[in-house]
């Protein structure tokens, strides 16, 4: 009974989570194809023949209603056909295939460094809150959330690259050839994004759990004569796991941002890269599918977080 | 501590002290602020005037921040990039934040399905992250002072609807908007009277850090070259053009990124400590 | 022999918000022998918590044990290390706290909570506490006492949980418990089992405890000694019978004359006079109304009762049980259901929109918490002027004229209408929030728990207060409130509400003979009285933990004279008894004289 409640909940999350992203869809279609206005005269320009313009628009379907070309689109993208790029003819497809591992090895190094660095930073810094260390902490944290992920980015090559000469400023997957050359292609990227997410998850690590230092029921423990340790692992940590879990899932969901800047900036061959080459050109089927792709990794991080949150509040486990 | 004194004797008012933090970042803020407005006049040379032979010069006399990849003033071409950086991030920001406040405004006191409608809409506009739909939109309609203050302005006004949003349906249900209710005041004066007065300090607080995010994803577009497009020149664009100059780590990458950082941790500054200026303007109002 | 616990020359200070220093606990000193039970009473702010934190060597954050000493046996506490107070904590001294929904952890079982401190301190293995943990549940009359520890905290009652909490600090049979407002924020009908509870083991391990508490007829029950506190100092310090019956200090004197307030008026208002309000049939609540016409979740049912000019209405009942919906459904914020109002004989439209701006005028509401209850960013002059504004009409300075004359009738300073709320006490927000329902010259006042946020002194000047305006303005008063003591000294008239139906409606005079409704029998029993022995004689109730299901009577479930198969079927009638009140219920007049335990000597 009290099992189905709770899956219930879940089931219900994880259906609004796809009718989000239906919308998102319904959202990144109407911006890139609708609302622009006519594809098929821009591609040709303005000397272009009526019949050669309607031509075109027949043939790429631009003279089919807007939601019956939604519809196919979303049922070709359904089946794995995200189109031609406009800009070398090339499947979309093909395109992203060659790129997303290059992307996901990024974030999973990422988020591999990333992690266990921030719960450590943040735990101590809210266990030893008002002190030395915690301030220091606070405020390189708030320095590095509010500047911009470039400002980060470079610096990290000025001071690695340019002054210590221990990294190679660009990054070039394909000259991997051992455990040192790995290192030094990505390390740069994963250094910086770090930066940025370590920051954003220590902040919300720290916050979540000295919300939990605040509860009278850790003034109860250390009057039982628990000692910090026990204070932290056995009472306060338990009950911030959902929201520590929270803010390991948004934090990661920065990694989308911050992405884009760094693999622009390190010249890395992911799909963040493809997609602001895809931007500058233009090359809209190449957008969408990219923007879908992020949009939904966005989506399944927001819908883990949620889903950590009712997971882990005991009320909802044990009614 | 004890009031069990009647009546009670009337308590100090207490003076606090303005947070050399909080000074810092206002002046930092309000110094942005004016070279938006007269950067230009006060810059030493034109921005788009060549005035080095050499290219990436370090910090000299004649030019503070040096020269950039052509040769050009890099402290006049900040300075006349603030416009563009504090200006347009302005504009998207009070987009934002009024666009979110009348409609969290609004779904407040209303409630009922208009809650439901806006609360929905705007949590599917939530559904992609910030860069992205930027991007799409940068994709589509080109990049052009107008796309990216309405794109930035669209992006960000969930988050203020949420904040507004929730403050208003707090103080909507405290005891002394209740009171006018039920002495039958109009929707407008509650609003106007109860409601508004005491959201302020927090609606501040959420403009400046709205102001930041906007601050840092414009400009995060510059550096893209989806931006601001040359000739013009905000602060994320003169880091994008001056990039070749990292490996000499030449002042003309450097300085607008700390100009920008130098904005943006200014105005956490100032809003952390709003608190204290808040009590402090209560005690003497 | 020397006492178990001494503590002399205590000083605790916090940083108040400009940095500096300021003094909450100065010099405080008592000794208490082994085996007895001491309270610590005062208002809030008075230190008495910070004075019991201060027995474990512990201050809250912002606070600092400035100086003084505690000895515990041959310990002296406050010079002990970081690892030394850990010993001592949980093991020789232990604490219950004022809310145990909040200090129990929500994320582990009860059984770990309440075993911890003795694996802390090793004073036992596992299943030696487990042991010893149901033993105390049992001995705490807790219900299951095998199955109770494997619950999660948020799976049992609030009572239940303060129980729990007093076998978490008593499983390692420490030297010393303290017990920081145990019951205060539980029910009557609650606190009186956990009172009796609590009582009946510290009787049985003869423990020792410091008992913090505002509540004098509380503390009567617990304590063998009483000192008192005010503003972080004592005031006086005696035997509990002593401290009852001729307390020395002035201002212990004010705190018994107004923890037993003295009844005001003659409870007689003349028949002639016309009814204000007058309710029929009120039904209200939330969600879509249903096929019968009442809302999906009712929270009052089938009300009625009329207030007459110049009289009060007491309406009484615990928490969750309507009262304050009363109050809202009243005004027209909550529009009822089913039912109706008139307002001096005239139709009253349920919802505040289909009022006009004399019917508004003449019903005004004045809330619980002064603090919510008026706009934080408005001066006090401001707050008053509105409604001469918007009812009368008058601006600039008759407006401001006024609004001093209002002040005066509240008895505060000119003054104070320059200042923010946030700038008053507690009890001069009250006096705030009162002059702004009286400034609409109202022919109705609903006061909701006016005086529960108060300390006893200040809300009894409230309610003395409040009766002098009613008299000189003729003013028609309903008082909501959960306090029974309170409600009988000034309301001409008692409502007892439960489960949001009107089981009994009479007058004063008829609140103190029997019969009563059972519930309310149960509430009047339930009220601490200002003797001590009062709980040992007061007879057992029925324990209100049986399973609980939707019954015809609300009150079935806890009724200790129910009909099966009669009181759970079919809905009770509303019958008259000769002592001049409207009691809801089956059994007649003569079986609940007969049923119900015989009447104390005691007279409340």
């Amino acid at each position: 009974m009290k099992d189905f409640a709770l899956a219930r909940l879940v089931a219900m999350r994880l259906g609004l989570g796809l009718v989000s992203l239906l919308l998102v869809s319904l959202a990144v279609f109407a911006i890139t194809s609708l609302l622009p206005g006519d594809v098929a005269q821009e591609l040709l320009g303005q000397a272009a023949t009526p019949e050669a313009v309607a031509g075109l628009r027949a043939s790429l379907g631009l003279d089919q209603p807007g939601w019956l070309r939604y519809l196919h689109w979303l049922g070709a993208l359904f089946t794995g056909d995200a189109g031609k790029s406009l800009v070398n003819g090339q499947p979309v497809v093909a395109l992203i295939g060659s790129r997303l591992p290059n992307s996901l090895m990024l974030a999973a190094a990422t988020a591999l460094v990333s992690v266990p660095l921030a719960l450590c930073i943040g735990i101590t810094a809210a266990m030893w809150r008002g002190s030395f260390y915690d301030r220091l902490v606070s405020t390189l944290t708030v320095s590095v959330v509010s500047v911009p992920e470039f400002l980060v980015a470079t610096a990290a090559v000025l001071v690695f690259a340019v002054h210590l000469r221990w990294l190679s400023a660009l990054s070039s997957v394909s000259s991997i050839d051992g455990i040192v050359s790995f290192l030094r292609v990505f390390a740069m990227p994963v250094l910086s994004l770090c930066c940025v997410i370590v920051a954003q998850m220590v902040r919300m690590t720290r916050a979540a759990l000295i919300d939990q230092l605040r509860a009278p029921y850790v003034e109860m423990a250390i009057l039982k004569g628990a000692g910090p340790v026990r204070v932290i692992w056995s009472h306060a940590l338990p009950n911030a796991l959902g929201p520590i879990a929270n803010a390991i899932a948004l934090s990661l969901s920065y990694l989308l941002g911050g992405v884009i800047i760094v693999e622009t900036i390190f010249n890395y061959p992911g799909i963040a890269k493809l997609m602001v080459d895809g931007v500058s050109t233009r090359d809209m089927p190449l957008v969408q599918a990219c923007a879908m792709i992020f949009c939904a990794a966005y989506l399944f991080l927001v819908l883990a977080a949620d889903l950590c949150a009712i997971l882990s509040n005991p009320r909802l486990r044990h009614r | 501590m004890s009031e069990a004194a009647q009546p009670a004797p009337a308590p100090r008012r207490k003076r606090r002290r303005w947070p050399l933090a909080g000074l810092l970042g206002g002046v930092l803020v309000l110094f942005w602020l004016m070279m938006a407005l007269f950067g230009p006049m006060v810059a030493p040379h034109e921005a788009g005037r060549i005035v080095d032979m050499d290219v990436f010069t370090p910090m000299t006399a004649k030019f503070p921040l040096g020269t950039d990849y052509l040769g050009r003033d890099m402290l006049s071409r900040i300075l006349h990039g603030a416009r563009y950086t504090v200006g347009v991030a302005l504009l998207a920001t009070l987009m934002a934040s009024g666009s979110g406040l009348i409609l969290g405004m609004s779904a407040a006191v209303w409630g009922g399905w208009l809650d439901m409608l806006v609360s929905r809409c705007l949590d599917t506009l939530s559904a992609m992250p910030s860069k992205m739909f930027a991007l799409v939109v940068v994709a589509a309609f080109g990049s052009s002072v107008p796309v990216l203050v309405l794109s930035a302005g669209i992006i960000y006004t969930p988050g203020a609807y949420r904040i507004a949003r929730s403050l208003a349906v707090g103080i909507n249900a405290m005891d002394y908007v209740r009171i006018a209710r039920a002495r039958g005041e109009s929707t407008a004066f509650i609003v106007r009277e109860e409601i508004l007065p005491n959201m302020t300090g927090p609606v501040l607080a959420d403009f400046g850090l709205r102001f930041v995010f906007i601050v840092l994803l414009l400009s995060g577009l510059s550096f893209l070259g989806l931006g601001i497009q040359p000739p013009e020149a905000d602060w994320g664009s003169l880091v994008r053009e001056n990039i070749g100059g990292l490996a000499e780590g030449a002042p003309a990458v450097l300085m607008p990124a700390l100009a920008i950082a130098s904005l943006t941790i200014g105005v956490n500054m100032l809003i952390d400590n709003l608190g204290g200026f808040r009590r402090r303007a209560g005690g003497e109002g | 022999m020397a006492a178990l616990l001494e503590v002399s020359g205590l000083r605790v200070t916090a940083r108040d918000a400009s940095g500096g220093e300021v003094t909450i606990v100065e010099d405080v000193g008592f000794s208490l022998e082994r085996g007895e039970v001491l309270a610590l009473i005062g208002e809030s702010g008075s230190g008495k918590t910070t004075t019991a934190l201060a027995l474990m060597g512990y201050a809250r954050g912002g606070c600092r044990i400035a100086g003084g000493s505690v000895r515990l046996g041959e310990t002296q506490i406050l010079s002990l290390s970081a690892s030394g107070l850990r010993a001592l904590r949980g093991r020789r001294v232990a604490y219950v706290a004022q809310s145990a929904a909040a200090a129990f952890n929500p994320s582990r079982r009860i059984m770990d909570q309440v075993v911890e401190s003795a694996l802390i301190h090793g004073t036992m293995t596992r299943a030696e506490a487990e042991t010893e943990a149901v033993e105390l549940f049992r001995a705490l009359a807790l219900p299951q006492p095998y199955r109770i520890g494997q619950r999660y905290p948020h799976q049992v009652s609030g009572g239940q949980l303060q129980r729990l909490m007093a076998a978490m600090a008593l499983i390692t049979r420490p030297d010393l418990v303290v017990l920081d407002e145990p019951t205060t924020a539980l029910d009557v009908t609650t606190q009186i089992e956990v009172l009796r509870a609590f009582k009946a083991v510290v009787r049985q391990r003869g423990t020792t405890a410091v008992y913090v508490s505002h509540d004098l007829a509380v503390v009567a029950q617990m304590a063998d000694r009483i000192l008192v506190l005010r503003d972080g100092r004592m005031r006086e310090v005696g035997e509990t019978a002593r401290i009852l019956a001729s307390p020395e200090h002035p201002y212990t004197q004010s705190l018994l004359a107004a923890a037993a307030p003295r009844p005001h008026g003659d409870g007689v208002v003349p028949e002639e006079a016309p009814p204000v309000l007058e309710v029929r049939g009120m039904t209200a609540g939330y969600g879509s109304l249903t096929a019968g016409g009442a809302p999906l979740i009712t929270v009052l049912r089938d009300i009625s009762f009329s207030i007459r000019r110049g009289a009060a209405l007491g309406v009484i009942g615990e928490s969750g049980c309507g009262k304050s919906t009363l109050a809202r459904v009243i005004a027209g914020l909550l529009p009822m259901a089913q039912g109706e109002m008139s307002l001096g004989g005239e139709a009253l439209p349920p919802a505040v929109e289909q009022r006009d701006r004399d019917q508004l005028r003449r019903v005004q509401l004045v809330f619980q918490m002064a603090d919510t209850a008026l706009n934080p960013s408005r001066s006090v002059g401001r707050i008053l002027g509105r409604p001469i504004t918007f009812f009368h009409g008058i601006k600039g300075k008759e407006c401001a004229r006024r609004v001093r004359r209002l002040l005066d009738l509240v008895q505060l300073p000119a003054s104070v209408i320059d200042r923010l709320p946030g700038e008053l006490s507690g009890g001069q927000k009250q006096r705030v929030n009162l002059a702004r329902a009286l400034a609409a010259e109202p022919d109705l006042i609903l006061c909701d728990e006016v005086t529960a946020a108060l300390d006893t002194v200040v809300g009894a000047a409230i309610l003395d207060l409040m009766d002098g305006l009613r008299k000189e303005l003729g003013l028609a008063v309903m008082f909501i409130s959960h306090d029974l003591h309170m409600v009988r000294a000034v309301c001409d008239e008692v409502m007892v509400l439960y489960a949001g139906q009107r089981v009994e409606l009479g007058s004063r005079a008829s609140m103190a003979v029997e019969p009563w409704h059972p519930y309310t029998d149960l509430l009047i029993r339930s009220v601490p009285e200002l003797r001590q022995g009062w709980l040992e004689e007061a007879a057992a109730v029925r324990a209100p933990e049986d399973a609980a299901r939707r019954t015809a009577c609300a009150f079935y479930n806890r009724c200790s004279v129910r009909i099966e198969g009669i009181c759970d079927r079919t809905a009770p009638p509303v019958q008259a008894v000769a002592k001049g009140a409207e009691i809801l219920c089956h059994r007649g007049e003569a079986e609940l004289l007969s049923m119900l335990p015989p009447r104390r000597r005691h007279a409340a």
